[in-house]
């Protein structure tokens, strides 16, 4: 497994060299300068172009000016100490904020060459192109196809029975779930173990094609043989979507992602190969962060 | 080694008093649920004591000659002669023949032995069948009130007997022969109201609530949970919602006799619209129990988990379908056992059906959201207040009626919650 994803790390990292490099320097003592971003944010396989991004939660500005790039089919993962603002700006990447009222993001945010908080722009639209996966398993209280055929059916993706029986098929197939419910469709989806249900989520969310899956802490509730089949099926569908995982798990960010990328009280510090930012981080807040000085 | 052994008497020492305290806490506990619990058994045994002997009525059964001599009746299909004969004397000289030892003078206490309106049954029943004129037939109807209440309570000091010593008599000795019986009161559950207890029933009150519950659920219903639904989902917060909230809570702390005030004065005196109608009556109740289901159900709609709004967000769900397939499901049960509730707290309402006309002495059974009518519990007030003491067991047996459709309705509430909830 592990051998497998560095070996995809290192052949991403050689088609993305042209990588501009920010800041060479190695910052002394920790500190960390604003919108400042050592290692490798840019890519010219851009599937995500964020720049400038500020998010406030009312007067309280939880991301600081950052500017990154997300590639292509690529796996990156987003690390950090609670409270460092991961999950805040993988939530700006589909707008999961706009339900918070006092929420305001700025920036620029473009998913290919459209704007993300266009005002004009229907979140429904990016949210079939954008589908997250949750912390905590969350299928609806429904029977297990109901639960997969949800997004198809709402977005009109299939106006046939057959159809619609097809894309639940193969987006549990993809979910290595196939096999453990094709004789209980109709069972609740609640009943299933944990692990289960949050496959279930991810077939979900693949029902719909998504171009991009977020993936919010998607292992913590399971145990260590469920976050197994997880981390595998997360390995499979890099072939196919760009995935971006926010992980409290060192050891997962080092199992499934290409690049790694290291928040610090709302700014991003570090952005690497994986390989890179495990082995010889640059700025000494990621070291201290990985080697567990902290966190 | 001795400190220990110390801490260790201590702490049984204090153990000891931790032991005595939570047996005194819930002895506190027992003692309030039998408190409870006695005051329920002494509410219901009073009620049914009372009231039990409402669902039984007093019956004669006598052979009437229909004799069309006596009654001045020579063609029963004719409506005008059926108007002017005389239905009683057949009724009089039946009985009489039952009691051997009366006499000519006796004829007038004979006739107040049977209730007024069995001359009524007697035409119908010969207006029915034409064909029983001159023949003799065996017929039951009711007794006068006077003859129900003793047959019933004889040595009840609650109960003034109105009749004589000798009518005592012959009661009893038609009594034993089974010629006066008792038996159930089916005239309770098929008659409207009336003058005479014996006559009473419950079946316009029954109808009439059941209109008025059909209007207010109709309204009450949709426009508590669509605007639950706003508040709870669309509507932005602040101070105008605030202040919305506010006196929707306040709203239901407002005594009902208010409610009654404002139905008087904007449907009937405003609008127009007809006293004594289940129609305003619903109208008043709905605006009562508005504020009991915007409540509830924004409680339940609260009570909706955030991880399945956001699962149905991040599939590209639209507010609308988040509201739709996973919300309204879900809050469902409780939205359904808080109308409930309201429905059943409604039921019982009396003090504002009495603003609006529902109070009047109506003897027909309704027929329609239009016609005018009374309620079951103003049905209970009429009766309670009547100073003939035959109406206090109708009262009574009304009661139970009444309590019997709110527990079924709570009963309802429940079963309707555990079949619809749905863990997550």
């Amino acid at each position: 497994m592990t051998n497998m994803n560095q070996t995809v790390a290192r052949e991403t990292a050689d088609q993305d060299t042209p990588v501009v490099a920010v800041e060479a320097s190695k910052p002394a003592h920790g500190s960390v300068e604003e919108g400042k971003t050592v290692g490798k944010p840019f890519s010219d396989k851009a599937k995500f172009k964020l720049r400038d991004v500020e998010v406030f939660y009312g007067e309280n500005r939880a991301i600081k000016n950052i500017s990154l790039d997300i590639a292509r089919n690529e796996v990156i993962a987003f690390i950090g100490p609670s409270g460092c603002g991961k999950s805040t700006f993988l939530r700006c990447l589909n707008r999961m904020n706009d339900s918070i009222d006092s929420c305001r993001v700025t920036g620029s945010l473009m998913l290919d060459d459209i704007d993300i908080y266009d005002p004009k722009r229907d979140v429904v639209e990016l949210r079939a192109r954008v589908g997250m996966v949750f912390q905590k398993p969350n299928p609806f209280p429904k029977s297990i196809y109901e639960n997969v055929a949800y997004g198809p059916r709402i977005h009109g993706l299939a106006n046939r029975k057959a159809d619609l029986d097809e894309i639940v098929e193969n987006s549990l197939r993809k979910a290595g779930l196939w096999d453990e419910v094709k004789d209980r469709l109709d069972a609740t989806a609640t009943g299933m173990s944990g692990g289960q249900q949050q496959r279930l989520c991810i077939a979900r969310a693949i029902a719909v094609s998504p171009e991009v899956v977020l993936m919010d802490e998607p292992c913590s509730a399971l145990d260590p043989i469920a976050t197994a089949k997880v981390e595998e099926l997360i390995a499979e569908l890099s072939e196919s979507y760009t995935i971006v995982i926010v992980t409290h798990s060192m050891q997962q960010a080092a199992r499934v992602s290409h690049r790694t990328a290291y928040f610090h009280l709302g700014n991003l510090v570090e952005v690497n190969e994986t390989s890179k930012v495990f082995t010889s981080p640059e700025h000494e807040l990621t070291e201290s962060y990985i080697t567990g000085r902290f966190g | 080694m001795t400190d220990q052994h110390s801490q260790a008497e201590l702490v049984r020492q204090s153990l000891k008093a931790r032991y005595r305290k939570e047996r005194r806490f819930r002895a506190y506990g027992i003692i309030a649920i039998a408190i409870a619990l006695a005051a329920l058994v002494t509410l219901f045994a009073d009620i049914i004591g009372k009231g039990y002997t409402g669902f039984q009525k007093t019956t004669v059964t006598l052979n009437v000659d229909l004799d069309g001599e006596i009654m001045y009746l020579d063609d029963a299909t004719d409506k005008r002669q059926l108007k002017m004969a005389d239905f009683v004397e057949p009724l009089v000289l039946a009985l009489m023949k039952e009691i051997p030892d009366a006499t000519e003078a006796d004829r007038d206490a004979i006739k107040d032995l049977i209730n007024p309106y069995a001359s009524v049954t007697l035409r119908e029943a010969l207006e029915a069948n034409p064909g029983w004129l001159g023949t003799t037939r065996t017929m039951t109807f009711l007794t006068h009130t006077d003859v129900d209440v003793y047959v019933k309570h004889a040595g009840d000091e609650g109960y003034s007997i109105k009749l004589n010593d000798q009518q005592k008599a012959w009661v009893d000795e038609l009594e034993s022969r089974g010629i006066v019986d008792t038996s159930f009161n089916d005239v309770f559950f098929s008659g409207g109201d009336s003058r005479d207890p014996s006559k009473a029933g419950i079946l316009g009150a029954v109808v009439g609530s059941l209109l008025t519950m059909f209007v207010t659920l109709a309204l009450s219903f949709p426009i508590g949970v669509a605007a639950a639904i706003y508040l709870e989902e669309f509507a932005p917060q602040n101070k105008f919602t605030d202040f919305i909230e506010v006196n929707i809570n306040n709203l239901a702390a407002v005594p009902s006799i208010i409610f009654g005030l404002l139905g008087l004065a904007v449907f009937i005196n405003l609008f127009g619209m007809p006293r004594s109608v289940p129609v305003v009556g619903g109208l008043v109740l709905t605006l009562m129990t508005l504020p009991t289901i915007i409540i509830s159900s924004r409680a339940a709609i609260k009570s909706v988990p955030p991880s399945i709004r956001e699962a149905a967000e991040g599939m590209g769900a639209s507010k609308m379908q988040v509201v739709l397939h996973h919300v309204l499901p879900l809050a469902m049960p409780g939205m359904l056992t808080g109308s409930i509730i309201g429905m059943a707290q409604a039921l019982g309402e009396t003090a504002p059906l009495l603003l609006i006309g529902m109070v009047a002495f109506i003897v027909d059974v309704p027929n329609g959201f239009f016609d005018s009518a009374t309620v079951l519990p103003v049905q209970v007030f009429l009766w309670a207040g009547s100073p003939e003491l035959a109406f206090i067991e109708r009262a009574s047996a009304a009661i139970m009626v009444l309590l019997a459709f709110l527990i079924s309705m709570n009963a309802l509430a429940i079963w309707l919650r555990k079949r619809l909830e749905r863990r997550w």
